[in-house]
């Protein structure tokens, strides 16, 4: 022991070290946080929450502060890596190869598939935020099968505002905190905004807020809930729906919000023989067709009594009664078909469902309307609203939502989702202060414009995509697929199975690639995403899935690339391995083009820069996809000639524009030559350095009048235009009736003349595409028996642990070591089951044994744990015997990717039939105590795997770790 | 005297660790050197934090309150762990009443340990020293930070500021303020340490609303045709009596 | 509290040496006043006070083992003022020191009367020396025992009974040892020590047992909600915020589960009191030395059990706050 000890108030050791301070941005999770990194003599001294950032404010979290153990972990992986021949795929046997090596492995394998059949090529990405990148990637190759994590994460929260409002919580808006008196957050245990919630949320309750929390579970942010309102997991439809019936009985909506800013007052077709039954009805065709929302409806005028076209001056529509036009078509007033919808949905009948008493739901209501009506905001800001209307004040009503997985990750999440977005929108809280707002690039058009391809056609050999490999369909005929309504896409997204797809069904490309169901591929790649694991469903049997083999022995899916920063359990499964750099060696950017971090008050984008070279050969996965893509000569990475168009991703960001010319790239502040101009203009030699000079973030603050009402606002949307942000300045109403379902209801109904879906799916579609919300069951729910399973389990994000890839960390290692199912007090004991005990929780796919927490804080007929603290044992640089791997578990294990087939060859994905979101929270289970004889560890145990080449010397050999800036390379100090 | 403290508030903590872990940061390259972790990647991790989150329910289902609870030293005003230590290596600063440990002289008797009835002290398992929190000696007067910056990292980590951090002597402090605008409390006065770190209780809102509140004149439903008359074929109390 | 083996050891050990020195020294004092027969200096005081020697040595050994950083132990005697722990640093080296020459002075006859008393009692040097010593003795008790007593929220501790109870056990097992002493070397101080041994012991017993039911009717000052500040009947902590190990969920919980627990405590009983008091009647009845040998080895190793439980016991306020530990 050579360290000498000091007292803690004598002088640093720092006077005679190389002290140096940068500026990043902390990837410790997707919050994306500013960072400044001091180093000692070239190692990470301090990271601290950098105080001149925006978003974070010099704040951090405990995953942000641990990042030193994250930098120095001994799960990183630094060499490319190819699976030793013979070895078995899981064995996690490798031969370090060069990077040469790698990239001719890549570019013969890749070109082949190019030239053939570039569906072949599945680029899966996972918990990344650079899907502008690997996106444009795979469009540039030209296979469809492109999926990112937003399809199994939150998709529904996303889709489900989008096609409501134009904008989402999630990282595309939220709730303005600041002005709010009101606060109802549901199902929300992290997400991603971690840093700017906390603080939004300390600051609301010290101004003397009502926060209210509709959780199963009372654990973080719901800890410090005024409210705790306990649900039944998968019932909130039920809820707000009984929400909004008593506001509107009550008499408590914003109804000129409703008039002016939403669909509620446009007349409906309500005839039953007409193949427009259910549409708005048009007075004229419009003279352009684009994806806005056409202002050709119609009103009921109150004082004429008569039909008129929308938003005509001096005019005020019924929201309320039924009529008939001239040519005698009876029409409803889109609210009044709300009404009749709700009308049945009492608080009664919600209580039934969620647990929540009636008199809850009935406060609860008027609380809201109340605190929406009688305390409104007004700010002396002029603005002018698209139909020319000028206003001298912006108001709004200071009730606001937040809502994540726990309404997203459900099978019925998006009519769920739609249901909230109604009753944000009846409140009158939608982009207005106090309520809900958004974050440039939103809000969107209804639905947005960006389409995929519409059939096979649209995938051609040594061709891009003819489409994006994601985007938003607007009606059946946007699908994509072939002639028989049939999938094109590997995880048969934007089919009829999950027509609105709009993040693609990652988690069901690896069983369906291994089942050739649609068809089988060659290669995946997969980026940071552990699908051996955590974000897996069923991830036992996916693992077998993924070294099974056909009746000639080969690989059921051929070969699998795996770039990734650690050694996750999904490494263990690559034929190749490509080792990334961490978030501290590498530029990265937060674009525009995907999800930049915008404020309320205007777009802010960001980057990474490094404060770190690569750890041994570790490279910067995004050099590695433009060194492919030149290779492959992709047209986007080439000049016309072939010759590379860009020297690596620093060069790409600088020079990239989405089309010649187009003056938008990747990043939005500095453009144009000198740096001059801001969201588009020419490259600019120098970006990088003043996004470095400006604590690495461009900030861009709207003038107050385009702050808020940006849906109808129509200087934000020319602004909003002229920046290229987007296409049209049209107003972008609040869709409380949903046309774009009505059209899928209709061709299932077989009353439209585009793409008809199949026989099998016709009456899936009609229900579930129904323009107004509804609520019923989950689809598993709908398929278990649930006498027999009739506990819910869920997860929830812990606030110290990014889902699998903290247990490498040191520091937090120690905080969530294991994990415990928590369950009832009385529920556990009247299983028999012990506090601290070993129990088992058995789903109707799958059994694990685990142990068991008592709670007072969570719903009787719930169960929950953290999520993806088991590992699976020798992964993450971590001993055999660790206790992530003996007393850690993972509930995936009990969840199915698909739902039970209820026909032979019927396999439907374990997701929302309209977005195909993930129902990670739909699954029911039951509980029993485990035998006293039984092994104490959890099960099902993996065998232990060994660390690979370039990892096993990371790993200390000694017991102790005595980290000290500066000394590590210093002998004696660590060991 | 002066006495530094942090005042916590339950209110709006919500346990998210980050204190526990910017500490154990700041503190890890320290000028005491490093904080030592056993067994970091096996079986049975151990380590030495100085700062720790805990969790209690209070109160049965569904009226169950959860609490967060950050806990360091509390640098106690009258701090049993100081007489007790046999070597010195416990001190009280007489300049701001922050209680350390001169790791130097130090024996690793644990005396002290037991004689703080917090269990707000942890030997370091490596330099078989005890150690505790300093309150950041080493951050809060180092003249090459900003002044803003020259607080604890904890304090500067948490995002909900749910630590204060000042002279709680001090009667115009905000750690002051807060203690006696917020109803501050100290943990276990039953011992006369009286502990200069504080706690915020959890305080409440409530909107009351009353019945009359509900319907307003210009209720949006009149404009509806709904809360409608009673037709003109239909009957009245004028159909049906005579007085 | 965790029961630390350097702990119990150093406790007993110099124990068993301070009883055995205040035996020699009574004995010493008796044949003064000539109730007792004089004892041959060399061989009974001077190897006597080896004998004290070697465990008082033992049980500084022992305390070596509890400390971090034994190579500076020295810096210990520096806060007498204030801690007990201190005084004791101080007190127990000098009761060695003058306990070897105590033993020096006896075994090389360097014993010069120093005076008389009424011409009769004949104060020699050794005398004065193991008066001053004997004080020591018991300042050395008191000091170990207030290390224990003074830590007023280690409620099972802070009562004068611990520094009773360290007294006459110590002291118990000293005599015992004495009167194995005297059996071996053929003094005729056998059934005097073993009369003490058996009084003493049965004091301690009386004190012991004494504590014991004080300590089962502890009114516990502390509780969960002066711990956090809550009032409310019903608090449960559900993390105490790591699940990994660290100092404070290993130094203050026994581990021990509730029966071994129990067994401790009848077992020190036992082998503490009646055991000890049987063998030496039986051994004044046969005179066989083994059997006092073995009564003092018994009574000593139900110490160790007394000692375990007295840690053991000891419930601290801090473990409020890791329940879950
Ligand atoms: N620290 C940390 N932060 C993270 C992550 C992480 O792993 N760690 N992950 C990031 C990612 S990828 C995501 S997607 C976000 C997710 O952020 P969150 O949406 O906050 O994530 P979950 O933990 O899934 O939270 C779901 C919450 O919904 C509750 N819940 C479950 N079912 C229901 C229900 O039916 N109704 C209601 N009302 N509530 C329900 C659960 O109890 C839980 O509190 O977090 C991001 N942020
Ligand atoms: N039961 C249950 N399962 C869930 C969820 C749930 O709530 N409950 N949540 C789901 C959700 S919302 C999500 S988003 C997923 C998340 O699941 P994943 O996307 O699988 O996220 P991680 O487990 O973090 O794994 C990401 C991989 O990225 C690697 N990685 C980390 N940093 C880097 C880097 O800098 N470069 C590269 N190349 N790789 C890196 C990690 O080593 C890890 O292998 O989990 C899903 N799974
Ligand atoms: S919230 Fe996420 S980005 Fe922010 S500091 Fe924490 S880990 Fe880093
Ligand atoms: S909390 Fe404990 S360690 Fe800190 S001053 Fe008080 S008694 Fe001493
Ligand atoms: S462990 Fe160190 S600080 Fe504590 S009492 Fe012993 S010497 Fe003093
Ligand atoms: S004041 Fe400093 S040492 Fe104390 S808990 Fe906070 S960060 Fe840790
Ligand atoms: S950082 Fe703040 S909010 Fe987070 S646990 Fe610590 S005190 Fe609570
Ligand atoms: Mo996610």
């Amino acid at each position: 022991m050579s360290t000498p000890l000091h007292d803690p108030v004598s002088d640093s050791r720092d006077a005679n070290s190389r002290v140096e301070v940068k500026n990043t941005t902390c990837y410790m999770c997707a919050c994306r946080c500013g960072i400044r990194v001091t180093l000692r003599d070239g190692e990470v001294r301090y990271i601290e929450g950098n105080p001149e950032h925006p978003l974070n404010k010099g704040v951090i979290c405990a995953k942000g502060a641990s990042g030193i153990m994250k930098q120095y972990s001994p799960a990183r992986l630094t060499k490319p890596l190819l699976r030793k021949p013979g070895a078995e795929r899981g064995e996690n046997a490798f031969e370090e190869i060069s990077w040469e090596r790698a990239f001719d492995l890549l570019e013969q394998r890749l070109a082949h598939i190019r030239e053939t059949d570039p569906k072949r090529f599945a680029l899966i990405t996972g918990r990344d935020q650079m899907q502008a990148l690997t996106g444009l990637f795979a469009k540039q190759f030209g296979t469809p099968n492109y999926s990112a994590h937003g399809g199994f994460c939150s998709v529904n929260m996303a889709a489900g505002m989008i096609y409501t409002m134009g904008g989402s919580f999630w990282e595309f808006g939220g709730p303005d905190l600041d002005r709010s008196r009101l606060f109802v957050m549901i199902g929300t245990a992290e997400d991603h905004h971690s840093n700017p919630l906390k603080i939004a949320l300390s600051k609301f309750k010290r101004q003397g807020g009502k926060f209210i929390s509709i959780n199963p579970v009372r654990t973080g942010y719901s800890a410090i809930a005024d409210e705790w309102i306990p649900i039944k997991p998968g019932t909130d439809g039920a809820l707000f729906l009984a929400l909004i019936n008593e506001i509107i009985k009550q008499g408590l909506y914003d109804r000129d919000f409703l008039v002016k800013y939403s669909n509620a007052a446009e007349l409906v077709n309500m005839d039953q023989a007409s193949t427009e039954y259910g549409m708005f009805v048009r007075f004229e065709v419009p003279k352009e067709e684009g994806c806005f929302d056409a202002q050709n409806k119609l009103w009921w005028d109150r004082h004429l009594d008569r039909p008129i076209s929308m938003h005509t001056a001096g005019s005020d529509p019924y929201l309320l009664g039924e009529f008939t036009l001239d040519d005698g078509t009876p029409v409803k007033p889109a609210f009044q078909l709300l009404v009749e919808r709700v009308r049945n949905y009492t608080a009664e009948w919600a209580a039934e469902i969620t647990g929540i008493p009636a008199a809850t739901i009935q406060r609860l209501a008027n609380e809201m309307g109340i605190t929406a009506r009688d305390e409104k905001i007004e700010l002396p800001i002029a603005w002018t609203d698209t139909w020319g209307n000028e206003h001298d004040h912006v108001s709004g009503n200071p009730v606001a939502f937040h809502a994540m997985r726990g309404l997203a990750a459900h099978s019925n999440g998006f009519q769920t989702i739609r249901a909230l977005s109604i009753l944000m929108s009846i409140l009158g809280t939608i982009d207005r202060p106090g309520g809900f707002r958004h974050k440039a690039p939103f809000p969107r058009p209804i639905p947005p414009c960006a389409k995929t391809p519409t059939g096979p056609s649209d995938i051609r050999p040594n061709e891009p995509l003819n489409g994006m490999p994601l985007g938003w369909p607007a009606d059946p005929d946007d699908l994509f697929v072939d002639d028989n309504g049939e999938p094109v896409r590997l995880d048969k997204a934007f089919s009829w199975e999950y027509p609105l797809a709009v993040h693609g069904l990652m988690h069901n490309a690896i069983t369906n690639a291994w089942r050739g169901d649609p068809y089988s591929i060659d290669t995946m790649l997969i980026f940071m995403a552990n699908m051996a694991w955590n974000s897996s469903m069923n991830a036992a049997e996916i693992r077998r899935m993924l070294n099974d083999r056909d009746e000639n022995g080969e690989y059921k899916i051929p070969f699998i690339v795996v770039a990734d920063a650690f050694q996750s359990e999904m490494v263990a499964f690559a034929d190749l391995v490509l080792p990334d750099t961490t978030y501290l060696e590498r530029h990265d950017v937060m674009s525009m083009l995907d999800r930049p971090i915008s404020e309320f008050d205007g777009p802010v984008d960001s980057v990474r820069i490094p404060v770190l070279p690569p750890t041994g050969e570790c490279k910067p996965f995004q050099d590695v996809l433009i060194e492919l893509g030149t290779r492959l000569q992709l047209p986007a990475f080439v000049h016309d000639d072939g010759r590379r168009k860009f020297r690596d991703y620093p060069d790409f960001v600088i020079n990239f524009e989405t089309a010649p010319g187009s003056g938008i790239g990747f990043l939005a502040g500095w453009r144009g030559q000198g740096g001059e101009k801001f969201m588009k203009g020419e490259p600019n030699p120098k970006q990088w350095e003043m996004y470095e000079k400006n604590n690495c973030v461009f900030r861009y603050e709207l003038p107050k009048s385009y702050q808020y009402m940006r849906n109808w606002n129509q200087g934000y949307l020319e602004w909003a235009k002229r920046h290229s942000l987007t296409r049209y300045a049209e107003p972008i109403n609040v869709q409380i009736y949903s046309e774009v379902l009505q059209k899928f209801r209709l061709a299932a109904q077989g009353r439209s003349f585009g793409k008809q879906p199949p026989e099998r799916l016709r009456e899936r579609i009609a229900q579930h595409f129904d323009p107004l919300p509804f609520f019923s069951e989950t689809l598993e729910a709908q398929r278990t028996d649930l006498l027999k399973y009739p506990l819910n389990a869920i997860t929830q994000r812990p606030m110290a642990m990014y889902h699998s890839w903290d247990s490498q960390n040191a520091w937090l290692r120690q905080i969530h070591t294991y994990n415990y199912l928590y369950v009832n007090t009385r529920t556990a004991a009247a299983a028999g089951i012990e506090d601290g005990g070993w129990m088992w929780v058995e789903s109707m796919h799958g059994k694990v044994r685990c142990l068991c927490r008592y709670s007072e804080a969570v719903e009787p007929g719930t169960v929950w744990t953290w999520n993806a603290i088991g590992k699976a044992s020798g992964a993450w640089g971590l001993d055999g015997k660790a206790n992530e791997s003996r007393q850690g578990f993972l509930l995936n294990h009990l969840i199915s990717e698909e739902l039970p087939s209820e026909h032979e060859n019927e396999h439907l994905s374990n997701s929302d039939p309209i977005t195909g979101q993930a129902g990670w929270y739909d699954v029911r289970v039951r509980i029993y105590p485990a035998a006293a004889d039984e092994p104490k560890q959890t099960w099902p145990q993996f065998d232990a795997v060994a660390c690979v080449p370039g990892q096993c010397e990371q790993r200390p050999r000694s017991k102790w770790l005595k980290y000290i800036a500066g000394a590590m390379r210093k002998p004696g100090a660590r060991a | 005297m002066k006495q530094l403290a942090l005042v916590i508030d339950l209110n709006v903590c919500v346990g998210c660790h980050a204190c526990v872990t910017s500490c154990k940061e700041w503190n890890t390259s320290g000028p005491a050197g490093f904080l030592a972790d056993r067994n970091p990647y096996d079986a049975d991790p151990s380590g030495t934090f100085f700062n720790r989150v805990q969790t209690f329910e209070i109160g049965a289902y569904p009226k169950t309150e959860t609490v967060h609870f950050p806990k360091s030293c509390l640098h106690c005003e009258d701090p049993p762990c100081v007489p007790v230590c046999p070597t010195g290596a416990s001190y009280k600063r007489a300049q701001d009443g922050i209680v350390l440990v001169d790791y130097d002289k130090c024996i690793g008797c644990k005396y002290c340990s037991w004689a703080c009835p917090y269990g707000a002290r942890e030997l370091d398992q490596n330099q078989r020293v005890m150690k505790k929190c300093t309150l950041c000696v080493d951050r809060i007067y180092d003249e090459s930070l900003p002044q803003s910056e020259r607080k604890p990292a904890c304090v500067l980590a948490c995002p909900t500021t749910a630590r204060l951090f000042g002279d709680v002597n001090d009667p115009d402090s905000v750690v002051s303020v807060a203690i006696r605008e917020n109803g501050g409390y100290q943990l276990m006065p039953e011992w006369g340490t009286n502990p200069a770190n504080h706690y915020l209780p959890r305080r409440k809102t409530q909107i009351s609303i009353h019945e009359d509140e509900l319907i307003r004149v210009d209720n949006p439903l009149k404009k509806e045709r709904q809360l409608p008359m009673p037709g003109s074929e239909e009957q009245t109390l004028d159909d049906i009596t005579s007085w | 509290m965790h029961p630390a083996f350097s702990v119990i050891f150093l406790t007993t050990l110099i124990g068993v040496g301070q009883g055995l020195f205040l035996a020699l020294y009574t004995g010493q004092l008796y044949s003064v006043v000539n109730v007792l027969p004089v004892q041959d200096s060399h061989s009974f005081y001077g190897l006597g006070s080896l004998l004290t020697l070697v465990f008082l040595l033992a049980g500084l050994v022992a305390s070596v083992f509890h400390l971090g950083r034994p190579e500076r132990a020295w810096r210990t005697a520096t806060r007498w003022r204030s801690s007990w722990l201190s005084r004791e640093v101080i007190v127990l080296p000098a009761f060695i020191a003058l306990t070897a020459l105590y033993g020096v002075i006896n075994y090389y006859d360097l014993n010069p009367v120093l005076f008389s008393l009424n011409g009769e009692i004949h104060v020699e040097l050794s005398l004065v020396v193991g008066g001053v010593n004997t004080v020591l003795a018991f300042a050395l008790f008191f000091c170990t025992a207030m290390i224990y007593a003074c830590v007023k929220f280690l409620q099972e501790w802070a009562t004068p009974l611990t520094v009773v109870n360290y007294t006459l056990l110590g002291s118990a097992s000293g005599f015992s040892l004495a009167t194995a002493f005297a059996a071996y070397t053929g003094s005729g101080l056998v059934a005097f020590y073993a009369a003490w041994a058996v009084i003493i012991t049965l004091a301690a017993f009386v004190t012991r047992i004494a504590s014991l039911l004080r300590n089962a009717n502890i009114k516990y000052k502390s509780s969960l909600r002066s711990a956090i500040g809550i009032r409310h009947s019903n608090i449960q902590q559900k993390s105490c915020g790591f699940m990994a190990g660290s100092f404070n969920t290993r130094e203050y919980f026994h581990g021990a589960t509730k029966r071994k627990f129990r067994s401790v405590k009848w077992t020190f009983l036992l082998l503490v009191f009646p055991l000890p008091v049987l063998l030496i009647g039986i051994g004044l009845g046969t005179s066989q030395a083994q059997v006092f040998a073995l009564a003092f080895a018994i009574q000593y190793l139900g110490l160790l059990a007394e000692r375990w439980f007295f840690f053991a016991q000891a419930r601290h306020p801090q473990n409020l706050y890791y329940q879950t530990a």
